[in-house]
């Protein structure tokens, strides 16, 4: 297991004010220490969140194909253990091959993608894998700071075997000229953990005359982990 | 080296702005608890605010809770969909969301007797990742011997507490604070 202080170093703190969005919503106050034996819970239960045949190819939720790269992105779901996580909720969202999200209050100027939805969910199989096909997502600005743009990445969302394993991330990929540029990607101060968020092409995932493969695997917090950040 | 050969776990980053569509489409997150679950049945509003008193708009509430027995739904149990236990929503414009449930009763535990809570994880814009509290119901003999609740300090207990709506029955209002003034009490899992 890994000590406190390596985990506060990989995970990104509350406050960091190049990413403005965190000057008014960072919690001030030091965060109160739950002892295991209040939080030892499982995750939550999912029955009511069925999950469709096409939910993990987003490539096909609309009559026609989408526009922009074709990819899939799959790998492996484990514990800081290094056991597999198999059976549990994998979220993700994106935006279309333009940068632009299906959402109303996304008004970046480019175009919308009647083909495209950008979301998907799917559960890891018994080794823990998951696998989806979707569209490589573009770039697109923000007005954190002037000029600002976000590398172009994929949300995901994960629950795992208990409620302190939740984990909401994003993956991006390789060689993006926008990474020095990014302060919520380099709000991780840890430079090998910001590496692992970007995914690895893989030769291996790659389809012949279809798509290329990016390789993602995660891993969750244990049920009895290190907290995020040491206390005083 | 790769994540498959780290024991570390992956870092954490903002939900965003645009969640909406990939992880909050789905109404029927707000309902907890079915009209047929046993308890006291109860609308639970939940807000938050900035460190300026403004309404959050784009936050995500996951809640997570006991049922009336105080117990954990299971993944094997023989009514489900009665009682998830668990609810996940957006708040509106004006910071806020509304879960149809039921009041959690104490939940027995390694920690000794728990008072009636819902476990909470919150999620926007501007926060790198998760933060976790808990919703206590205000005029709950068992507060007073809580044994989480004596891990924070007596003049912060109160950011922990759901109040009743005034004039509404059964509308439960807690608010969230993230900074400032009465910031809410948060938790480090």
């Amino acid at each position: 297991m890994p000590d406190t202080r390596e985990v506060a170093r990989t995970q990104p703190p509350l406050l960091y004010p190049p990413y403005k969005s965190t000057v008014l919503r960072a919690p001030s106050r030091p965060l109160i220490r739950i002892p295991p034996q209040f939080a030892d819970l499982a995750a939550p239960v999912f029955g009511h969140l069925p999950i469709g045949d096409l939910d993990n190819d987003l490539t096909r939720q609309h009559a026609g194909e989408p526009l922009g790269e074709r990819i899939v992105v799959a790998g492996r779901v484990q514990d800081e253990d290094g056991r597999a996580v198999p059976n549990t909720l994998v979220e993700l969202w994106q935006c279309n091959a333009a940068g632009r999200y299906l959402h109303a209050v996304d008004d970046h100027p480019a175009p919308l993608d009647p083909n495209f939805s950008g979301a998907g969910r799917t559960m890891t199989d018994s080794e823990g894998r998951y696998r989806f096909v979707t569209i490589k997502p573009g770039a697109y600005p923000w007005r954190n700071h002037p000029n600002a743009w976000r590398p172009a990445h994929i949300h995901f969302s994960l629950f795992g075997t208990s409620f302190q394993s939740r984990l909401v991330t994003q993956m991006y990929f390789p060689n993006d000229p926008l990474f020095p540029h990014d302060p919520i990607f380099n709000s991780i101060p840890d430079e090998p953990a910001r590496r692992r968020l970007i995914s690895q092409f893989d030769l291996e995932l790659t389809e012949p005359e279809w798509a290329l493969g990016y390789c993602f695997d995660i891993v969750l917090r244990g049920r009895h982990s290190t907290p995020f950040e040491e206390r005083a | 080296m790769s994540a498959a050969d780290s024991r570390v776990a992956t870092s954490s980053q903002t939900v965003g702005p645009f969640f909406h569509f990939g992880l909050a489409d789905n109404d029927a997150l707000g309902c907890m608890a079915a009209p047929d679950a046993p308890g006291d049945h109860i609308e639970l509003r939940v807000q938050v605010l900035d460190g300026e008193g403004a309404p959050v708009p784009d936050a995500l509430i996951e809640l997570y809770q006991a049922d009336a027995d105080g117990r954990y739904a299971q993944a094997d149990a023989d009514t489900p969909g009665r009682f998830t236990g668990f609810g996940r929503l957006p708040t509106g414009p004006d910071g806020q969301c509304a879960f149809t449930t039921i009041k959690p009763g104490a939940v027995r535990s390694a920690a000794g007797n728990q008072a009636a809570h819902v476990n909470v994880c919150l999620l926007s814009r501007g926060l790198l990742r998760q933060i976790y509290t808990r919703i206590y119901f205000d005029g709950d003999p068992d507060l007073a011997s809580d044994p989480l609740l004596a891990l924070v300090p007596d003049d912060r207990r109160d950011t922990l507490l759901a109040r009743p709506a005034p004039g509404e029955a059964g509308v439960w209002s807690f608010v969230i604070r993230l900074q400032g003034d009465g910031e809410t009490v948060f938790f480090d899992l």
